[in-house]
Order: structure tokens, then sequence, then C-alpha cells
């Protein structure tokens, strides 16, 4: 029973990842009708995020102390970062510890912007040429993207550590009256956790009680009728790209200390990503949030080694053959609606 | 010329002589100047990529310039091959004859069953679920049947199937007289020898393995053609033109686009089973989505649906890959010696990102530029240049860039 909790636990926070980038993804497959292959770029770029604010952050000066000395006799050099300096030591130290959290508000206008310029930049000129090459030029953006962020950080991990308060596990088993140490779950993916089901929370109700979102969604259902209704719904799926990028971005803000970032990470996720809008359901927004959280449990429960020990390596290939599963005898996936992207 | 018109048979003769030629074409400057170093891509190992990966986008090529089918996951059946091949090598003898007919063998038995789940569906799903299938055979292959220590290690995972001293090559030895490991070798023409040819100062290199895959890439091509021109390829066209008027013909298009596919996995097991032949190594990371989407830009490049686009795509993503890696910070700064020195370095500074390790960079680049405003690729761009000239100059009708 404990192990089974566990690997729910477990299933969360990658759930959560997936269920977000999906999002995302979806949000731009509904409105604009095109497949993002650049989406997960955007999740690598809001972790490489986080990595930047942390770099402004501990940006520092060098002084020398010399009330102590290194290894060879001459006085130490004491680096200090700039906020120390300009906010007190305490303060200071504070801002760098909880680079992590501040990056979301850093992040949320470079996504956006970044979002704005993809969509009136580029994807804007291939609406009306084939989905293959709307898949090819956002790919090609992909690589461009990825490749920007190697020469600029590097082709190794950075590791982004999670504010001091959230190191750490909790053990979940003793609330449940388990023996201790048998369900130890760390902090921030509970954070994480509940992040995302704030942002998902947040995009829902952002499309079904303004009216904004409501136009959207209007939009999402017959462009064409909205269009003529005099309403300008081309400016209203850009803003919805940015906040698609945002929440991409957002995803990968947080998930920073969990995987160190590197600049390869987006791709990684993108293909699983991909499955996982396929299984909820191409242009459903529950069907991806489900999905994502569901493909992130199932891949949980086949890592455990007792399953393993029956299937070996089922932990690699189960999303994958749920996937060829449900696209065979369900082809709208869990939660498609009629003719939605049939083709 | 055996069944192709006059134009087929003109183009399937330059495309025959510049293979048969290459090795004096790609060496153009002479042994050992500065030049040479850079551009002349002459070298066995090189050549060998040029016509291989040739033959593998002429098979995707089959499958998305005829049926506009996009395939994201092509490169896993370039890794089937290349697989079956070397095991060929280690259980049965180093001629690679069987080896590359077990290796298509394979890869199309692969093909017939990915195709005919992933065919189910088109369009955005089709390259989602080609992706997905060719990444778990990644995965597949990289852990599970990858770990040296279980009992069904099929492809030694992270090191890469190579071959051993303590194979059983039932139809070779497994250990030559000199106790090294045995080459590949078609009926005992060992793939690795070469001819240098030295002519003033120029040094030529005729490897055998470079006219042994040239010859079945030529054969490829011929086959290719003849697809094209069939009533199969018309079919093909007809889908990729409007299916669904074709499915209210009353006439079933499955078989056919799976057919298609078929094919296109046999000409990708081909190629890895050539890739393995001339070094027998195959690696898991063949199979990585990224190749797949590596031959995806080869295609565009070239020219999608064109005869000639996926020989010159493939050659064009090589050559330019091999040049722009070599090119590091002196040669630049060389290049621009007569700038002032301030432009000299800032230039020099602003490139470094795109050559030498940064290449993926401007080949992504490239790429998005192609897409974005020569839909056609390369073929495509020398048409409109010949168009213009043509215009210019009536007399000159005939365009030297092949149509279709």
């Amino acid at each position: 029973m404990d192990a089974i909790i566990l690997q729910i636990l477990n299933g969360l926070d990658k759930g959560s990842a997936y269920a977000l980038i999906a999002l995302g993804l979806t949000l731009i497959f509904g409105t604009l009708g095109v497949v993002n292959f650049a989406h997960g770029a955007l999740f690598m770029i809001g972790a490489f995020c986080a990595v930047t604010l942390k770099k402004i952050l501990t940006l520092s000066y060098i002084t020398e102390d010399p009330t102590q000395t290194d290894f060879l006799g001459k006085p130490l050099k004491v680096a200090t970062p700039y906020v120390q300096s300009w906010f007190g030591e305490s303060t200071g130290a504070a801002l760098i510890d909880w680079a992590v959290p501040l990056a979301i508000l850093f992040s949320i206008p470079i996504m956006i912007g970044i979002g704005f310029i993809m969509e009136r930049g580029l994807i804007k000129h291939f609406y009306k040429r084939p989905h293959a090459d709307q898949i090819l030029v956002t790919f090609g953006l992909a690589i461009v993207l990825q490749e920007l962020i190697k020469t600029f950080y590097g082709a190794n991990p950075i590791p982004t550590p999670a504010p001091e308060v959230f190191r750490g596990s909790y053990d979940f088993g003793v609330i449940l009256g388990f023996e201790a140490n048998a369900i130890i779950y760390p902090y921030w993916r509970m954070v994480y956790f509940a992040f995302s089901a704030v942002i998902i929370g947040a995009v829902f109700a952002f499309l079904q009680f303004t009216t904004f979102g409501m136009v959207v969604r209007a939009g999402m259902a017959d462009r064409e009728t909205v269009g003529l209704l005099g309403i300008n719904i081309d400016k209203r799926f850009t803003i919805m790209f940015g906040i698609a990028a945002a929440v991409a971005g957002l995803a990968g803000v947080m998930y920073a200390p969990i995987n160190s970032p590197n600049y390869h990470m987006g791709m990684d996720f993108l293909v699983l990503s991909f499955v996982v809008v396929v299984v909820g359901g191409m242009g459903s927004l529950p069907g991806a949030v489900l999905a994502g959280f569901m493909l992130g449990i199932l891949e949980a429960f086949a890592s455990m080694n007792q399953i393993k020990a029956i299937i070996p390596g089922i932990d690699q290939i189960i999303i994958y053959l749920v996937a060829i599963i449900i696209i065979l005898t369900r082809p709208r996936g869990l939660m498609g609606k009629k003719g939605v992207m049939e083709e | 010329m055996l069944g192709l018109n006059k134009k087929d048979t003109t183009l399937f003769w330059i495309v025959a002589a510049m293979s048969l030629l290459a090795p004096f074409i790609l060496n153009p400057f002479p042994e050992g100047s500065s030049l040479a170093q850079m551009f002349n891509a002459g070298y066995p190992d090189l050549m060998q990529r040029f016509v291989i990966f040739g033959i593998l986008v002429i098979g995707f090529n089959i499958l998305f310039g005829l049926t506009g089918y996009l395939s994201f996951g092509h490169a896993a059946f370039l890794g089937i091959g290349s697989y079956s091949a070397v095991w060929m090598f280690k259980l049965v003898g180093m001629n690679v004859i069987p080896a590359i007919l077990l290796a298509m063998i394979v890869s199309g038995v692969f093909a017939l069953l990915i195709g005919y789940v992933s065919l189910r569906r088109s369009g955005i799903y089709f390259s989602i679920l080609t992706l997905a299938i060719a990444q778990m055979c990644y995965n597949l292959a990289y852990s599970v049947l990858g770990n040296p220590a279980s009992s069904y290690n099929l492809t030694n995972g992270e090191t890469g199937l190579q071959l051993s001293l303590d194979d059983a090559r039932i139809f070779g030895e497994s250990v030559t007289a000199d106790g090294a490991l045995p080459v590949t070798n078609f009926f005992g023409l060992a793939m690795r020898s070469s001819y240098k040819m030295d002519v003033g100062g120029w040094l030529f290199t005729f490897n055998a393995g470079y006219y042994f895959s040239a010859i079945i890439m030529l054969i490829s091509f011929y086959v290719s053609i003849r697809i094209f021109r069939s009533p199969f390829g018309m079919m093909l066209r007809a889908v990729k033109s409007n299916q669904q008027r074709m499915n209210y013909t009353g006439l079933n298009t499955r078989p056919y686009i799976l057919a298609a596919f078929v094919i296109s996995g046999i000409y990708a097991g081909l190629a890895g089973g050539l890739l393995s032949s001339m070094d027998p190594l195959a690696g898991a990371e063949r199979m990585h989505w990224t190749a797949s989407g590596e031959i995806v830009i080869m295609a565009i490049l070239g020219g999608v649906g064109t005869l000639v686009g996926p020989v010159i795509g493939a050659g064009f993503n090589e050559y330019f890959k091999n040049i722009l890696s070599k090119i590091n910070d002196s040669v630049l700064h060389d290049w621009l010696a007569f700038m002032p020195d301030g432009i000299e370095n800032l230039m020099v500074g602003f490139l470094h990102y795109f050559v030498g390790k940064g290449w993926h960079l401007t080949l992504g680049i490239m790429f998005m530029l192609v897409i974005i405003f020569l839909p056609g690729g390369l073929v495509e761009g020398g048409q409109r240049i010949a168009k213009k000239f043509g215009r210019k100059k009536k007399s000159d009708e005939t365009s030297t860039t092949p149509a279709e």
C-alpha cells in the first residue's frame, strides 16, 4: 500500500510537467491549429530564466579581506554579491536563495514576449501552409533556440537549487499511519504540484469565467463566425499564444530545481508531451491535463522494481505503448471531441 | 534506356557520372594546400556518408515526397538496419551482401508492423505516432535490449554493438591469422581498401567501400525513378493531392501508402546496413529522434518530391556539416585578415558562434530559411534561377536543372 502511494506521489511531479506543457500545446493547437514543435524549447527557456536570474543575483564584486588569508598567505579575496551590499546581508542572501520562485515574476514578461514574437514574426505566415510545413518550421526554430542556449550557457547541466526552506523531504507515511521513512517525498515536488495545480486552475478559470476567455472558446469552436461578428479573433489568439508560452515557461522555471537545466531538456519533454496531447485528445484541454497526470503516474508505477522484474524495461516504453493502444482503440483520444482535428 | 524517358535518362547519367567521378570532383585543390584541408571532401569516410545518406533520403522521399505523410521516426529503420548488419557480421561472416540483405529484410518487417499501426491516422497524428514509436525503439535499444548484464542483450546499449574476437562467424574466421578482427568485404574485396592515385600535386583516393555504396545508391536511384513514373507512383501522388476524394471513389488507399512506407523503410534499412558495412559498429544514437529530424532536414534542403532533391540535400548537409565543423577562430582570422583589426575581431567573435562546434545553429537557421522562403528546397531554387536566365535568353529553353 505504501509503495503504491509513493508511486502516485512520484508520478505527480512529472505528470504536472507533462500536464503543463501539454496544456500549452493544446491551447496553441486549439486556437491557432498549429502543432508547435518549439514548445519544448519554450519550457527549456523557462528553466534558463531561473538560471539567468540566479546568475544576475549572484553578480559579485571582489574585495580583499585583510583579516583572513588564503593558503598562500595573501589576503583572502571575498566575492560579495551586489544585492547583498544593496539590500543588506540577510535580505540579499534571502533574495539569492529565493532565486527560483522569483524567476516566476522574471520569466512571465519574457515568455509572453517570446510568444508574441514567435507568433507574429513566424507562425503567422504559416497558417495557410500545410501542416507538415508548420511542423518543420517550428522544429527548425526549436533547433535554433536550443543551439542559442547552448552557445550562451554551455552544454553542461547547471544546478539551480530550490530555496533552503524547501530542500529536504517530508515523511508522508507518518501521517497516514505507516512506519517512518516508508513514504518520503521532497518538499519541492509538493510545491511543484501545487504550483501546477494553481496554473492549470488559473488557465481554466480564465477561459471559463472571463469575457475574453469566452470569446477565445467561441473562436476555438468556430473561428470564422466569431470573425464575422466583428471580433478581432486573431489578436486574441496571439495573446493566447503568449499565455501558452508563459505556461510552458513557468513549468520550466519551477522544474529547474528538480532537474538541472540543460539545453536539450525541452526536446526530451516535447516528445512525451506530444504523446500526452494525443492520448488526451487533440484540442481538449481537460484531456491534456488528465492524460498528463495519468501518464506521469503510470510511468512512476512502471519503474517500480516489482513490475520491472516481471516485464523488464517497461518503464522506458509504457507511455508509448499506452499511446499506441489508445490511438488504435480510441482514435480521438480520451476526451477528444468529434470533428476536432479528425485528420 | 531501361524504361526511362529521355529526360530521366540524362538525369540518371548525370548523377551516375557525379558519383563515380566524386573522388575527382570533391578534391579540387592540390594536396597539402590550406584550401585542401578546408574544402576537399574526397576522403573515403565522407564520400561514403554522401552516398549512404543519399540512399536514406531517396527512400524517405518516396514516402514524404509522394504521399505527403511526414514520418518523424525514420531513423529507427536506419538503426535497425545497422544492428541487423552487425549481427550478421558477428554470426555469419564478414561478407557484406548477406548483412545488407538481412538489414533490408528486418527493417522491412519492422516498417510493415510500424506502418500498419501508424497509418491508421494521417496528418499530424501520423507524424506524432511515428515519432513515438521510433522513440520507443530508441529507448528499448538504449536500455533494456542493450543491458550487457541481461540475457537479451541485442544492442549493447551505450557502448554500441561491435565485433569481438570471440564471435562465431560460421562462414568466416573469428580471428584473422595475425590475431586481428577480420574486415568487412565483398567476396574478398575489403571495404576499406583504397587505391591512391597521385597526379601532380593532387591525391585522389578510390575507395572500394565508396564505389560499392555508390553503385547501390545508383540502383536505388534508378528504382526510385521507376517508382516515381509508375502507376503506383501516380496513385501515391493522388493520395497526396486529395486522399478523401480517392476514398470516395471507392478505392482503399491504405495498402498503397503502407507499401510506400515499407519501401522507404527498406531503403533506410539498406542505408543502415551499408553504414555498418563500412564501419561495423552500431550505436543507439543513430535511432534518436533528432537523427530522424536530420533526415527530414536533408530531404527539405534538397527538395521534397523531386528526383534529385534527396541526393543534393544529403550531400549538401553532410558537406557543410563537415566544413563548418572544421572552421575555427584562427581560420576565420586568416580569412578576414583584410579587414581593419577592430572589425576583424568583432566579426570573428560574431561568426564564432556559427562555425566549429556551433554548426548545428547554422544548419538550423539554413533549414528555417529554406522552409520559409524556398519550400521546394535547393532544386526549386535552381529552377527559379534557371527560369530567370531562360527569360533573358529565350534561345536557351532547356534548363539544366531537372524538373521533377
